[in-house]
């Protein structure tokens, strides 16, 4: 359309882009080989430990016994996990995942270093629990494989997910204006199977949830796995005690209360380490 | 792939409706009318790579009962009663995925044996030539195995087909060609069913970004007007239940301080 000078501008629509009407029909055998390679460096890759890889190889299945999936999407969830899980008791890393995007800061097929990462973690004393902390960005075509690749290396049967989430408040849709609105808050969704109740308010409509969480939801109410996701509403996106201690209430969720310890003075410390670390930029002026 | 809730539905027979992504996101407002007031149930759901996830909760929740259960980008719903099944798409689909979503669509379209399929579109105002900026701004296009389902009925009801638009605009002797601009994978789809033999009907809106609520009413009533789901009423717009998804479409509330 035309605007005042007289040039000419394209509409931007919300639902469709430009051009993407003919765009896969010029392709040819070159453009298709750079796509393959594009799609082949943006795998997901799933490694597990040499026993569980084992348990995977052995069963009919080709997936190992879990009964609880503990997810951290987002640095405060992870921070939240760290302090108050990860911090007492004994773990072992049994699993990362590596995948690599633009926005990603290593590259595929590495051991990713801690911080940056896919990790998970299982208790000594209880191989049954599985903790995931998902902080780097996993890209909109990469969610679903992850979801895939990580769900599917595990056995349905038995099997409860809860996901910890993160997410702006910008995002969170109410009819009185998000400025008045007490932050952080948590507001859960469960699939169709899960029958606890959630220990804070279900997510209003019309809210929904996008990213790695929503991926691993879909997936579960799909294939009929109970999961609860808790996720964290906050007005500050880098870590931060107040946000990590936010997630607090789902202590009381029979997943995490088995493993979780909420001996104060401990978590107190480690909380205040994992803020420090994202602290420590220089300002402008010293 | 198509994964049932319960037990797997039959669609034999049935009439599949479904929206295009397109400008406004008309089909999908429409396609959210058509559940909200015939109630529909959800039978299953398309669980594919090729749209970004997303869940919330029932978009169509009529109290705290109904509130609670989770929705995710592709559902299918049914009322087995009018053999009516509609796929609704919440989400967009991948950049690099859209031949694989077409031709999960028309995989899923040819195993169910549907009788036939409507798709409901939009098409950019702007991009309108001459003849379309006159008259109605509703659309139709049918396969030709929809044609010979169909017959004249459409055009007995004073419907106008999709003008074929010339390659190069100001040139004079050039071929005509297709061209929904805005419309996704209308086009494609429909071209790919032409040349399956798979009855599929394309009803589309021109219309442009914006509130297209009253956009959705338009290509609902128009869908109505051929498959009468619902009894007219005088006013138009009070055929349809308007879903409580449907709320703060344009943002949460204002913040007092502004004023």
């Amino acid at each position: 359309m035309a605007t005042f000078f007289g040039e000419v501008v394209s509409a931007y629509s919300r639902a469709v882009e430009d051009g993407e009407d003919d765009s896969e029909e010029e392709e040819n055998e070159e453009d298709r080989e750079i796509r393959n390679e594009i799609q082949k460096k943006r795998e997901v890759h799933v490694h597990w430990n040499p026993e569980i890889t084992n348990s995977i190889d052995t069963s009919s299945a080709k997936a190992f016994q879990c009964s609880d999936l503990i997810l951290a999407a987002g640095p405060n969830a992870a921070g939240f996990l760290s302090a108050f899980v990860l911090s007492s008791g004994s773990w072992e890393t049994v699993g990362s995942v590596t995948l690599w995007n633009e926005r990603c800061k290593t590259t595929a097929n590495q051991q990713l270093p801690a911080g940056s990462s896919c990790v998970f973690h299982r208790p000594t004393n209880k191989p049954d629990v599985l903790i995931c902390q998902c902080t780097c960005h996993v890209a909109e075509d990469q969610l679903f494989q992850w979801a895939e690749k990580v769900l599917g290396s595990i056995q349905k049967t038995g099997l409860t997910v809860t996901v910890l989430s993160d997410c702006s408040v910008a995002e969170y849709k109410t009819p009185d204006s998000v400025s008045t609105i007490p932050v952080p808050f948590l507001r859960a969704l469960k699939t169709r199977h899960y029958k606890e109740a959630p220990h804070c308010p279900l997510l209003e409509q019309p809210n929904v949830i996008t990213g790695l969480p929503a991926a691993v939801l879909s997936h579960c109410q799909v294939f009929g796995i109970p999961a609860v996701l808790y996720q964290c509403y906050s007005d500050v996106v880098k870590p931060d005690s107040v946000t990590m201690e936010a997630y607090k209430p789902t202590v009381s969720c029979r997943s995490l209360s088995s493993v979780m310890k909420l001996d104060s003075s401990e978590s107190v410390d480690i909380l205040k380490k994992l803020v420090r670390v994202n602290e420590a930029q220089s300002n402008l002026y010293t | 792939m198509f994964v049932p809730v319960s037990s797997a539905p039959t669609f034999k027979d049935f009439t599949l409706i479904m929206p295009a992504i397109s400008v406004g996101n008309v089909g999908q407002l429409a396609v959210d009318l058509i559940i909200s007031t015939l109630n529909l149930n959800t039978v299953g759901y398309i669980h594919t790579a090729s749209l970004i996830p997303m869940v919330g909760n029932n978009p169509y929740a009529t109290s705290d009962e109904t509130s609670t259960e989770l929705s995710t980008n592709a559902e299918v719903y049914s009322l087995p009663e009018i053999k009516l099944a509609v796929l609704q798409i919440r989400s967009p689909i991948l950049q690099t995925k859209y031949r694989q979503f077409q031709n999960l669509i028309l995989t899923w379209i040819k195993t169910s044996e549907f009788s036939k399929a409507i798709i409901l579109s939009s098409s950019h105002a702007y991009q309108r030539d001459d003849r379309q900026l006159l008259g109605t701004p509703l659309r139709y296009l049918l396969t030709p195995a929809m044609q010979s389902i169909v017959g004249d009925n459409l055009q007995m009801m004073n419907w106008k087909k999709m003008e074929k638009i010339a390659v190069f605009p100001e040139i004079s002797n050039t071929r005509q060609h297709l061209y929904i601009p805005g419309g996704g994978i209308t086009k494609q789809l429909y071209n790919v069913c032409c040349s399956e033999g798979i009855p599929l009907a394309v009803l589309l809106v021109f219309c442009s970004e914006g509130d297209n609520m009253p956009d959705a009413f338009v290509l609902i009533n128009y869908l109505n007007e051929w498959l009468h789901l619902v009894e007219n009423a005088c006013d138009q717009s009070s055929n349809w239940k308007i879903p409580c998804s449907w709320r703060l479409l344009f943002g949460s509330g204002i913040p007092p301080a502004l004023f």
